[in-house]
């Protein structure tokens, strides 16, 4: 493991330091914990996937490393720098470093095509409107969409065009780290596949760290250089650590572990059983849950 | 009621935010604009209508009572000074509040329940900034506009319910008028809308911007933006009425004009 960046990190022009540093992660929304203690190390020009069922953490693990989300407990660093320091202007700024494609494309429905892929050009350039124009055109092209969309709205798109119209905005401008939030859910076969091509060649672009959030075992196995399986805290035994796998895919696929295999092969196992006795320990419990999440925990999927 | 506490203390942070951000970035043009025309011209023609009513109501009301005590051609003052004063304004800032507010608020929620304002902040982008100002500047700039558009509104109508119908004579219906409605009525109505503007948009925004989860999460954004703005538009119109008629007082300290 790379040694850890000085506690105040000063902005270098060769980034040495891993791209992600994930230490003693913790996040809790009201009574509800949803991340305890994750640590990873993400090195530059990685891909890593992170997998685990719904309502696992791991969107909301997505959502950290941008700042998106304030941790509990715990820091993270991009690039050396701890997120929790920053003021909001430097939160912005280092930003523009990051590439998000969000899990529903989430483009600006009054805004074009063009006009969305430009946002983070007009927000953080200086480039001419010509300028401008022309990355657009080279990044529709590069994620496969024809020239034709850019005057239209996202509602007017299949959902396959606006994740990779979501993709080309991410990649406007030439982000060091990609995060993909569940990229594949929601497409067809193919598309799918399309979208796990593009991973791979947005991470061709000079070394682009990637971390890709899905449940998609043929998306992990196609992009991933390291696997991460999170295990929901709800169902885990206290004290037992929540990465419940790192490595390989192919190491993923040689895993002994029950709860590994259940998952990678689909399995339901007994967890239609499972899922009936919690319910019934729910009804037996006087007082029922009270569902006091924050929105964030509730979108998380 | 820790929470309450704490939904005040969020509610003012976001104000305060937002009054930063004016003054932070200058305001774009393209930004602006849209926002602008959503707000004040689309919807001058709902308030010009309902204002021509309120002073057509008016006048039916206060006639009966009027008459029984023989003073019917004082009419338009009675008519006139309650518009000027309260009717207007508060008319302009509740169909503001109903028409735009909620409109705000149901289309911020959206946008935070689609990841939209996540993504903008994900792209360096500040969602205040971007989505708040234009919002707050509009609703600020452009409520007394539409106030002077309701006042103008009721006043004709109040005179032509008055006139063609009731039969009061044009010059009595003036004069009276002219005699006790003067330029601080006025102002003080404009006066107070500026807070109402930025009332209904700090409150439909920051509902928008704390939007639960779903289609069920929205509208109840929306229908929080209105009811919360409308309760604060009539909190805030008793204040400001007790302390402008204070401020009254100094600058005509012979008291109130007497209608009798």
């Amino acid at each position: 493991m790379p040694a850890t960046a000085p506690a105040i990190a000063i902005r270098r022009d060769i980034p040495d330091p891993p791209v992600i540093e994930i230490q003693n992660l913790s996040m809790r929304f009201g009574d509800h914990q949803v991340l305890r203690d994750i640590s990873l190390v993400l090195p530059a020009g990685q891909t890593l996937v992170v997998i685990g069922e719904s309502g696992c953490g791991k969107t909301v693990l997505l959502k950290a490393m941008n700042g998106l989300l304030r941790p509990t407990l715990g820091e993270v660093r991009f690039e050396g720098i701890p997120l929790a320091r920053m003021n909001d202007h430097e939160l912005a700024r280092i930003r523009t470093r990051y590439g998000f494609v969000f899990q529903g494309a989430a483009l600006f429905d009054s805004l074009t095509i063009a006009d969305n892929i430009a946002f983070p050009l007009r927000e953080h350039t200086r480039l001419s409107a010509a300028e401008i124009s022309d990355i657009v055109e080279s990044l529709l092209g590069e994620v496969g969409l024809p020239q034709s969309v850019a005057t239209m709205k996202p509602m007017q798109l299949s959902g396959g065009m606006r994740k990779r119209a979501g993709l080309a905005r991410a990649l406007a401008l030439d982000p060091h780290l990609i995060l993909y939030d569940e990229p594949t859910t929601g497409l067809d076969p193919i598309m799918s596949d399309v979208i796990n091509e593009l991973i791979l060649r947005a991470r061709s672009r000079d070394g682009v760290t990637s971390v890709v959030v899905t449940h998609d075992m043929h998306t992990a196995r196609k992009v991933a250089d390291v696997i991460l399986m999170l295990y929901p805290l709800s169902r885990l035994p206290p004290g037992e650590p929540q990465v419940i796998f790192q490595g390989t895919p192919h190491e993923l696929d040689n895993s002994s572990d029950p709860r590994i295999r259940q998952f990678i092969e689909g399995q339901a196992g007994t967890r239609l059983s499972e899922l009936k006795d919690e319910q019934a320990r729910d009804q037996a419990q006087a007082t029922p849950p009270t569902p006091e999440h924050s929105q964030h925990t509730e979108d998380e999927t | 009621m820790l929470d309450r506490v704490a939904g005040v203390g969020d509610v003012a942070i976001f104000s305060l935010k937002t009054v930063g951000w004016i003054f932070a970035r200058r305001q774009r043009r393209d930004v602006l604009l849209p926002s602008f025309y959503q707000i004040g011209v689309l919807s001058l023609p709902v308030v010009a209508l309902t204002g021509l009513f309120i002073g057509m109501v008016l006048a039916v009301q206060s006639y009966s009572q009027f008459r029984a005590m023989g003073l019917q051609t004082r009419l338009g003052a009675v008519i006139n000074l309650s518009l000027v004063r309260e009717l207007g304004p508060v008319l302009a800032a509740t169909m503001l509040a109903g028409r735009v507010g909620s409109a705000m608020a149901a289309e911020l929620g959206t946008m935070r329940v689609t990841e939209q304002i996540d993504a903008m902040e994900s792209m360096g982008a500040n969602p205040i900034y971007y989505l708040v100002v234009p919002r707050f500047l509009g609703c600020l700039i452009l409520i007394p506009t539409l106030t002077v558009m309701a006042d103008f509104m009721g006043v004709l109508g109040g005179y032509l319910y008055s006139h063609l119908l009731l039969g009061i004579d044009y010059h009595h219906y003036w004069t009276n008028s002219r005699e006790y409605v003067d330029a601080f009525d006025f102002l003080m109505g404009i006066f107070k809308t500026f807070f109402f503007g930025a009332a209904i948009a700090l409150v439909s925004c920051h509902r928008g911007f704390n939007c639960d989860p779903g289609a069920e999460g929205v509208g109840r954004a929306a229908t929080n933006a209105f009811v919360h703005s409308f309760m604060l538009i009539l909190v805030l119109d008793l204040f400001l009425g007790i302390g402008l008629d204070n401020l009254q007082d100094i600058f005509h300290p012979e008291g109130p004009r007497k209608l009798l």
